[in-house]
């Protein structure tokens, strides 16, 4: 093996590079004195380059990882925690774990929404199936500005038709998701992306690197000039002259994806593999560091066989380009063979472009020139990038939000203004316009399309178990008051998993928030961490990993809510316990399980009815929500209830409505005394979930509740179609359901 | 029976419709590859949903010219049965070996949803069991499922019986708000003139294990097994 | 010797054409109502190796006839220059 030594005059060019260059590069003075220190010279440009990326915010997590660290990673179920591999892996128990994870793509969605939306799809399912797990459900978290500005409704339109057209095309079924509509996201759209995968325990590939003289390939797509500084462009304030950067947006090619999961997995299977790691933000230098990191070797690389897609392409070109469904494998040597034929197989390219050292050193060649060489562990998350602790503040309005009281808003005297109002609203309504535009049934294990569910259910083919998966986070609720806006977003996931007859297992988070460098926007952050901590340390839902988006924020709008996305799996050891949503029959007994309040706060009601912004977040106690849904769990396993729905956005009569539109049903019932109709109706206190129960079991059913502490209060009996309210008639399901199922056709047209 | 499902770089529904035929159905199925020849001395050919070769010219152009494709036209010409689902219908058009073709969506988007299919004859291997007054509820997935014939292959097609499913309300009213996509006549499945070779739009293998609460589907395969072993 | 082929494929005249249809519709809102029938195809530019221009063109013919274009929905032309 050659030894190199790190003379500078070996390198590409004698150039060292200025403090300017390191700024640009998007580098603190701080950092560009570290990076002198650590190469004990100053660093030539392409060095420089493999700083700035992998020490963004997008790969190092320095503004965040202080306070990641506090979440709860523990678990028996946890077979990888947090940080130790591209996504979570649980064990589901008969020796099939799930590997699941949510990531961002916000900022290139808010350049270039079609290409920006496809490869955020594109890089959550690398992140899975890089693990050896075969992708089975994928869902989305959405978050627009106006809907009825033209410039929200062009990229509402292009995000879900690049989600549609990536993730019908590579062939999982998009199963589930959330859209919100706030005019906090009118410069900085939300755009998450949340995949699942299913392998044997034992069979799952690390992204590691190791052994001395082992091949490290290239696979997949030809690297083109795509993405250039993404990760760096990813981690700065859009302003206006970020449009002028349109080539850091890749474009995905989801043909090339597919072919890539097959060959993937089936060089798995050969048993040839060390260690692998899909090539997404900051390419090859990224993948490059982590693995030889993790595996506490190095690497030396020839650039120059990297297969290029176009000409003259420069080392940092090279090392940085996010050119989209490529992967590296580190292969054991002598096995060669047996790893191209599989690529040959699948039409892909298969490079070999170097391999692992002993020196704990990335060297890279081109044209047999030495053009860079860092120490790998300096790169990385946890080496030697560096960490802040950022400074926060409690903002003015915190306080403010808590003054409010009921008392001061007049309650409606018309009831079904409110309702129809409800009904008729983009955050409410069926949101089938974007999700017709998924495919939801390939691979024949999608439960939930013919059920209505509080979750999408996915059968994992060949056992009797299925995965329950939600995406949740409201950000109003964040935004009023971060801590308890967090754990209520980890305690709807949780109920929803319940509600559809899961057991939650674990969660994923997609952190999204402004500018960490602002103390009032790093207090947000700050409040979601311990909020999510305190909610997943009651539920047991260890955090697997998931993904920081800072900088959501433009100069003139200031941040968006606080937006800590939930994603949650859960598990149903038999598909037999799926709860459905649905009221089933006319006639059976509709109940209310948790406590009604006379709570109206950060209510969808309150803030588009009313028009009023500041108020706390909605009532919430932790402990009996925790407790509400074990009594619930019960009440589904010994199939005492045959519909069950959580209390949401739009409050109870909402819930109601969702209940009884499947089925074409109604309800009758009435309001508890002491407690303000509109709030009972409308408001969004948390813990609360409505079951229908069949007249022949209520005693049963009474009985059961009767032995827990949890709330519950008859509320009346599903109807054959009129929705009733203390008598007064609200409207019929028939036409509540044709205003709710065409509100989103009726703004964003066919 | 012996089903062949031929995979294509890009098919997706590949792995659903073997799970169907072979758990489901109980049948023995031969996985048929893209690069090969040998139609491994199947019964019939079923060319399965996807975005084959990434469908990036035409939905199915590319795949028409695929090796294996060579074989199955060469089967279908012998009145070898050849069934083909969403891609696979697309690709039967592109490879002549049934009438039509298939436009963008009229809505130019994709759609994913149940519809429900009148069964327009009997007349044919694969709706021979079904009931003519009963709509099925299958599910589409497709942005290219709009049918497209000239008027005078429509009509000869209508007078030899080769229609084979119409787009319909759930009381089998075929009607113009039933029509998912634009398809001339409400036109979801076809067959050849010489009734061997059958494309449909949507995916009756998405509809028949009770584990996704629909079986409508089950009726095109139970059909396939009687026919064809009578 | 080489020839560029510039190809357009279209669809044919008698074929609703969604997307002409929507960018037709979208002129009209954008205040240009003088702008009518848009109808948007496929752009194909590709090099031939061929003895001559007759045998080029053949070549680029059969091309469109078999993949390029599909006769049932769409019509092509094409113009051939030598490199």
């Amino acid at each position: 093996m050659i030894k190199h030594s790190k003379i500078p005059q070996k390198l590409e060019t004698n150039q060292p590079a200025s403090l300017e260059t390191a700024k640009e590069l998007g580098l603190l003075p701080e950092e560009f004195d570290k990076i002198k220190e650590i190469l004990g010279r100053t660093p030539n440009f392409t060095e420089l380059s493999i700083f700035s990326v992998m020490w963004s915010e997008h790969c190092s997590y320095k503004n965040s990882i202080v306070w990641l660290k506090t979440l709860p990673k523990e678990g028996p179920r946890m077979l990888a925690k947090a940080g130790e591999e591209n996504a979570g892996l649980v064990d589901l128990g008969d020796g099939i774990a799930c590997c699941f994870k949510i990531e961002s793509h916000n900022h290139p969605s808010a350049l270039e929404p079609y290409q920006g939306a496809a490869t955020g799809v594109g890089g959550i399912n690398r992140d899975i199936f890089t693990m050896g797990a075969r992708p089975i459900a994928q869902l989305n978290s959405l978050r627009f500005g106006d809907i009825h500005q033209a410039r929200n409704q062009w990229l509402l339109k292009g995000v879900v038709k690049g989600i549609g057209d990536y993730g019908n095309a590579f062939g999982i079924p998009t199963v589930g998701g959330e859209l919100f509509f706030d005019e906090c996201y009118n410069v900085n759209p939300l755009v998450n992306a949340m995949s699942a995968g299913i392998v044997n325990v034992g069979e799952t590939v690390s992204a590691t690197s190791y052994g001395v003289g082992n091949p490290v390939y290239i696979v997949g797509s030809a690297t083109g000039k795509d993405g250039i500084h993404g990760a760096a462009f990813a981690s700065k304030d859009i302003t206006e002259d970020s449009v002028n950067d349109l080539p850091a947006v890749q474009v995905g090619d989801p043909f090339q994806e597919k072919l890539l999961l097959e060959a993937t997995l089936e060089v798995i299977k050969t048993g040839a593999v060390v260690g692998m790691q899909d090539m997404g933000a900051a390419g090859i230098i990224c993948s490059n560091s982590e693995m030889s990191a993790k595996g506490e070797h190095g690497m030396r690389i020839d650039l120059d066989k990297v297969p290029m897609r176009q000409e003259n392409m420069k080392p940092f070109e090279i090392l940085l380009s996010e050119s989209q469904e490529r992967m590296l494998i580190v292969v054991k040597k002598g096995r060669e063979k047996e790893v191209e034929a599989v690529f040959e197989k699948w039409d892909l390219n298969c490079a070999i472009i170097g391999e692992v050292t002993d020196t704990k050193r990335l060297e890279y060649y081109m044209n047999s020139q030495l053009v860079a060489d860092v120490p790998a562990e300096d790169l990385v998350l946890g080496g030697g990038a560096p960490v802040y602790h950022r400074e926060y503040r409690e903002p003015a309005y915190y306080k403010e939000n808590l003054k409010f009281n009921i008392d001061q808003v007049a309650e409606p005297k018309d009831l079904k203004s409110v309702a129809d109002h409800l009904i008729a609203h983009p955050n409410i309504a069926s949101k089938r316009w974007v999700t017709d535009q998924y495919d939801s049934t390939v691979g024949t294990a999608t439960m939930t399309t013919n059920r209505p569910c509080d979750a999408a259910v996915v059968s994992v083919k060949g056992t009797d178990k299925a995965i329950a998966l939600t995406v949740d986070c409201n950000s109003r609720y964040v935004y009023a008051d971060p801590q308890k806006g967090c754990a209520i977003a980890v305690a709807e996931a949780a109920r929803n998993i319940t509600c559809a007859g899961g057991e939650p297992v674990a969660i994923t988070n997609c952190l999204n928030f402004g500018n960490p460098y602002v103390p009032e926007v790093y207090w947000q952050f700050v409040g979601a961490i311990k909020g999510m901590s305190e909610a997943c340390t009651k539920f047991q839902t260890p955090v697997t990993g998931g993904n920081v988006s800072f900088y959501n924020q433009s100069s003139d709008e200031g941040p968006v809510f606080p937006t800590p996305t939930i994603g949650m799996l859960g598990v149903l050891d038999d598909t037999k316990t799926l709860m459905t949503a649905d009221f089933k029959a006319e006639g059976d007994l509709i109940y209310l399980i948790g406590e009604s309040v006379n709570d109206i706060a950060s209510s969808q009601y309150l803030a588009s009815y009313h028009n009023i912004s500041a108020s706390p977040a909605p009532h919430f106690d932790l402990d009996k929500e925790y407790a509400m849904h074990q009594v619930l769990k019960q009440l589904i396993r010994e199939q005492l209830i045959v519909s069950a729905h959580d209390v949401a956005d739009g409050g109870l009569y909402i819930a109601l409505l969702e209940s009884a539109m499947p089925n074409q049903l109604g309800f009758a019932i009435e309001s508890e005394e002491g407690i303000r109709k509109d709030a009972f109706l409308f408001g969004e206190a948390q813990g609360r979930v409505v079951v229908s129960v069949k007249p022949e079991q209520q005693e049963a059913f009474i009985e059961l509740m009767a032995t827990s502490e949890t709330e519950f209060s008859l509320l009346g009996t599903v109807t054959s179609g009129d929705l009733k309210v203390d008598e007064e008639h609200l409207g019929t399901v028939k036409a509540s359901k044709s205003v709710y199922q065409n509100v989103l056709h009726e703004i964003l047209g066919a | 029976m012996k089903f062949g499902v031929v995979t294509f770089p890009g098919s997706n529904c590949d792995q659903d419709i073997i799970d169907v035929l072979s758990k489901i159905m109980g049948q023995q199925v031969e996985n048929l590859w893209h690069k090969n020849h040998d139609l491994k001395g199947v019964d019939m050919v079923i060319l399965p949903g996807g975005f084959s070769y990434g469908d990036y010219l035409r939905s199915g152009a590319i795949a028409r010219f695929s090796p294996v494709m060579q074989e199955v036209i060469q089967f279908a010409s012998k009145g070898g049965y050849v069934m083909g689902i969403c891609n696979g219908f697309q690709i039967l058009t592109e490879a002549g070996l049934v009438p039509g073709a298939l436009l963008h969506n009229a809505n130019r988007k994709f759609i994913c949803r149940n519809v429900y299919l009148k069964p327009a004859t009997s007349h044919s291997l694969i709706t021979s069991d079904l009931d003519l007054n009963k709509a099925l509820k299958i599910p589409i997935a497709h942005g290219e499922g709009n049918y497209f014939a000239r008027p005078d292959v429509v009509k000869e097609m209508e007078d030899r019986d080769q229609i084979l499913f119409r787009y319909c309300d759930e009381h089998g009213n075929v009607t113009a708000e039933s029509n998912p996509n634009g398809s001339l006549a409400n036109i979801a499945g076809v067959c050849n003139a010489g009734r061997n070779v059958f494309g449909m739009m949507p995916h009756p293998e998405r509809a028949a294990d009770p584990i996704l609460a629909n079986e409508d589907g089950l009726g095109i395969f139970e059909s396939i097994l009687k026919t064809a072993l009578a | 010797m080489k020839f560029s082929a510039e190809i357009n494929v279209m669809p044919l005249k008698e074929i609703l054409d969604p997307q002409g249809k929507a960018v037709t519709g979208s002129m009209k809102n954008m205040g240009l109502a003088e702008i009518q029938e848009v109808r948007i195809g496929k752009h194909i530019s590709l090099v031939v190796d061929a003895e001559n221009e007759a045998i080029a063109h053949e070549k680029v013919e059969e091309a469109c006839k078999k993949l390029l274009a599909n006769l049932i929905m769409e019509s092509y032309e094409f113009t051939l220059k030598a490199l």
